[in-house]
């Protein structure tokens, strides 16, 4: 079974401005998930649209509960793929995702069109739709909700991301965005200390029944 | 940011930067005029290609969007 998720995201910037962004959206405050990026394939089509392949590391967090099913040498990182077409001519960019490490834990594809917003020419829309499965026999429905869980969170963050790189691009301060950024970080700091209290409390108990 | 070939991220930014002029003054513009991040392409991925195949990630034969052929049902 597959879970599939789809949204639509607006940028209030134009299409070519969002196109160059897009190559230089690592690193931004909300992307301490990617750890590498490479280009590995580029090519210009005879029908000038450009073809290319981004690599990306990412770190790959399982959630809690499924770490006692995993094998202990998992690695912590996932390799991603990132295969994009983009149509200067139509104005359009299409790009699809896919992890190509853990796909039988879990395979997140993501498939993406940016084009010109029909309401304003001056903005972005971006289709997203993503695919989310998992052949772990018995878990695979507890893993498809964690990981589309994870990916509506991923979505803010991109969508963020995307805009901070904007932002500066056209030499705005993202001022507002670090500003968040902080707020985010003691957010996840505090939510981060009261899971690991909640564990102590739990172990604690235990102990107490022991 | 960094290459997954440590010793490669060098080449990758010099290329990076190369590429992104290009694209926006040139490939957006309907340009079709030479490319002139060629060179700083090949050297960069003679590097990552290399870091690639030490590292065992498994890319290769994977088709281009491969992933977006079938699409199952949800």
């Amino acid at each position: 079974m597959v879970k599939y998720f789809q949204c639509v995201g607006l940028l209030k910037n134009t299409w070519d401005q969002v196109f160059l962004a897009f190559w230089q959206r690592y690193p931004n405050p909300y992307s301490n998930h990617v750890l590498t990026e490479d280009i590995v394939f580029r090519e210009v089509t005879p029908d000038n649209c450009l073809v290319s392949r981004r690599l990306l590391t990412k770190t790959n967090r399982a959630p809690r509960w499924a770490e006692r099913f995993l094998p202990k040498h998992m690695a912590c990182s996932a390799y991603i793929i990132e295969d994009s077409v983009v149509d200067p001519k139509n104005r359009t960019m299409t790009t699809v995702t896919w992890n190509i490490t853990h796909a039988r834990l879990m395979e997140v594809r993501e498939r993406c069109v940016y084009a010109v917003n029909p309401d304003n020419s001056n903005w972005t829309e971006i289709k997203r739709e993503a695919w989310i499965s998992s052949s772990l026999t018995g878990l695979s429905r507890a893993i498809q909700e964690f990981g589309v869980a994870r990916f509506k969170k991923s979505v803010t963050k991109t969508m963020k991301g995307f805009e901070y790189v904007l932002a500066k691009m056209q030499g705005e301060t993202p001022s507002k965005t670090l500003a968040e950024t902080a707020t985010e970080r003691a957010r996840e700091t505090a939510l981060a200390a009261k899971e690991k209290a909640k564990d102590l409390a739990s172990q604690a108990q235990k102990k107490q029944y022991v | 940011m960094n290459s997954v070939g440590e010793g490669c991220t060098d080449l990758k930014r010099e290329y990076d930067q190369c590429f992104n002029r290009w694209f926006a003054e040139h490939f957006l513009k309907g340009d079709r005029s030479s490319d002139p991040c060629t060179e700083m392409f090949k050297k960069y991925q003679s590097c990552v290609q290399k870091a690639i195949k030490e590292k065992d990630i498994p890319i290769d034969g994977v088709e281009f969007m491969e992933q977006d052929k079938e699409k199952p049902d949800s």
